[in-house]
């Protein structure tokens, strides 16, 4: 027993020190310093200030906030229209090959997100292979502008992220019921009532699941709006030019754009939580 | 008699998944306000022809009428016949009361009758105080109740129950039985049960109907298919049975005089039968008498075997005996006031009858007709 207990307490100690070092201590850091002030020699002056949610608050900044939840709500539902009817088949599906399919959604993974971003940015881009097959096939005579716009954005996202809504909607799908479906239908339920009283409600722990999971990556993977962006349109590229890439390196406002998005990220894990627990079941 | 008035009726019904024949063309007529059970043993085809009516399967072939109309084609949800699932399947993210209000919902039911229809079918089912609660925090019992009565609050012409008792431990199964045949007495509503528990068949139902393979073996009242199977697989499903070998020797007085297992006898019987025929005689462990033997008896003409167990039972004795030629009989004798110290030694020789006229003859299996 005592042996037992010194292993748990080292195993449990290791995991709680990493935390500590590399998620809580930047993370207090971080908090701390967007309470700071701007200092253009040593990056920080420790004064303490609320300027820097004020200039947050007011700029452009706020607009590129706003439309960064608006970019990642429509990647999410868009995974969510594409990734449910997909999961719903493959769960069904009764085919030896079901494991298979199952791993095709993932083996994409297999190849580094930044590399599939820059083929999506090939693909899309002026002399790109789209637009290069749509002249040749002669349906427009100049390239689209299909590169640095929201619309590459979403797409980038909804492409990198549908695995993160399609395995969660698949795990929850696979475990439903299907005798609750004859129960509905037994007493009258037609077809659409079914999913709408019985298959929805049951498999929303997978939606939840499925939506926190791109919804939250969506808001703060950075180089996605960057490759495919190329303007500021995230929060997330805010952060990355108040850290890294602008001239002037504001860090005290890129925590307190940080600090924000990690709030919001907070509640929504919450809100999950909360919701999850009022099903019973939890797929996370 | 409104009563013999059939209410659902399959006509020449085939069946087959996968290229495997589950109903080979079942004719089944269930009258009006009847409690009809379907026994049979797993994969005889008694679940799928549940399924059939509801709606949940199609028919290869043949015809499914419901109170006159021909349903093959209509959807399930649009049928008015309702099932209690083998596992209940309540909806677990809704209350007793949303259970039971979901089908009269769908009807488009207004919304002050259903409170009034789903308070008075749990009235029924006394489990009034329980409406606001999830499924899953209510017992075994308790959620046979509400699946009974989510289906009956719609009132449908037909209630399909699939083997709703298999998931109840055995105390609570033999209330629920009576429970339930008391309900469909108040009721009036048709009841088609599906089992393979024999128990259960007999002591709730009208009539039963026993399935073997995709088709119907049998069909009768409880007391008929007990007293009377037409088959050693009726005989041997609807309870204990002894199997025994007899011979014709010939006739005396409308009786057949016959030789079984070592025994002469004579045996009333309707079926005709020949001097020299060879038959199955079929009787059950309670109609057999065991009579001790004396010293040095002459065993000419008699059934004698040795007694192998006996298992005391409080209001029987159960005894197997072992005849010289191997046969195993079963026998189950009551307790007489008169004889207290009735008992056996353990291998005594006795010998074997049965009462007159509580016999069931069939004709040699291998000469009939497989039906």
């Amino acid at each position: 027993m005592k042996e037992q207990s010194l292993f748990h307490k080292v195993t449990i100690g290791i995991i709680v020190l990493w935390l500590l070092l590399f998620a809580l201590i930047p993370n207090i850091i971080m908090f701390v310093v967007s309470f700071m002030e701007y200092d253009s020699s040593s990056f920080v002056k420790a004064v303490f200030t609320l300027d820097n949610y004020k200039q947050f608050f007011s700029d452009n900044y706020f607009k590129i906030f706003i439309n960064s939840f608006k970019i990642a709500a429509i990647a999410t539902l868009l995974c969510l229209f594409i990734g449910y009817p997909f999961a719903y088949i493959l769960a069904r599906s009764k085919s030896r090959y079901k494991g298979l399919l199952a791993l095709l959604v993932v083996i994409p993974y297999w190849t580094s997100a930044l590399i599939r971003t820059y083929a999506i940015f090939y693909m899309l881009s002026a002399n790109g292979l789209i637009n290069t097959i749509l002249i040749k096939i002669g349906i427009i005579d100049a390239p689209l502008k299909l590169l640095y716009t929201e619309g590459a954005v979403i797409f980038g996202f909804v492409y990198t992220l549908l695995p993160f809504m399609i395995l969660p909607l698949y795990a929850t799908i696979e475990k439903f019921d299907f005798k609750y479906i004859e129960a509905a239908q037994d007493l009258g339920a037609s077809k659409i009532r079914t999913f709408y009283h019985i298959i929805l409600p049951l498999t929303s722990p997978g939606i939840i699941a499925g939506v926190v999971l791109v919804f939250l990556p969506a808001l703060g993977l950075f180089y996605i709006p960057n490759l495919l962006g190329g303007k500021t349109m995230m929060v997330s590229n805010i952060i990355q030019e108040q850290f890294i890439t602008s001239v002037i390196q504001n860090w005290p406002l890129g925590s307190a754009a940080s600090v924000l998005i990690t709030v919001v990220m907070g509640l929504m894990i919450w809100a999950y939580y909360k919701s999850s627990k009022s099903f019973q079941t939890k797929v996370l | 008699m409104e009563k013999q008035k059939v209410l659902v009726e399959l006509k020449q019904v085939c069946k087959s998944f996968d290229g495997k024949s589950v109903l080979n063309n079942l004719d089944l007529q269930i009258y009006n306000g009847e409690f009809l059970t379907i026994l049979g043993p797993s994969g005889c085809g008694k679940t799928t022809t549940l399924r059939l009516i509801a709606g949940f399967e199609h028919a290869d072939s043949g015809d499914i009428i419901l109170d006159g109309k021909k349903i093959n084609n209509i959807p399930a949800n649009n049928r008015e016949v309702h099932t209690v699932f083998q596992n209940y399947a309540l909806f677990p993210h809704m209350t007793v009361f949303e259970n039971i209000a979901f089908g009269l919902k769908m009807h488009k039911v207004p919304k002050n009758e259903i409170k009034d229809k789903v308070m008075e079918v749990l009235r029924i089912v006394k489990l009034e105080e329980f409406v606001d609660r999830k499924p899953h925090q209510l017992s075994g019992g308790q959620q046979q109740r509400v699946a009974l009565a989510r289906a009956l609050v719609n009132k449908p012409l037909v209630l399909l129950l699939d083997e709703p008792l298999s998931a109840l431990d055995a105390s609570l199964r033999l209330n629920m039985q009576k429970e339930l045949k008391q309900l469909q007495r108040k009721l009036g509503i048709t009841f088609v049960l599906v089992t393979h528990d024999r128990e259960e068949a007999l002591s709730m139902s009208d009539r039963v109907i026993v399935m073997n393979q995709g088709v119907i073996e049998q069909c009768g009242t409880p007391k008929n298919l007990y007293e009377e199977p037409n088959s050693i697989f009726v005989a041997n499903f609807i309870g204990d049975v002894n199997i025994l070998k007899g011979e014709v020797l010939g006739f005396e007085d409308n009786l057949v005089k016959a030789k079984v297992e070592g025994r002469i006898c004579s045996i009333k019987t309707k079926k005709q039968l020949q001097v020299g025929e060879k038959f199955t005689l079929l009787l059950r462990p309670e109609d057999m008498r065991i009579e001790k033997l004396s010293e040095h008896p002459d065993t000419d003409g008699l059934m004698v075997g040795n007694i192998e167990t006996k298992i005391y039972k409080g209001a029987t004795l159960d005894t197997t005996i072992k005849l010289n030629n191997g046969t195993i009989i079963k026998a189950s004798e009551f307790f007489d006031e008169e004889y207290e110290d009735f008992d056996y030694n353990m291998n005594e020789r006795v010998s074997v009858g049965w009462v007159s006229g509580w016999e069931v003859i069939l004709q040699d299996e291998r000469t009939k007709p497989f039906s």
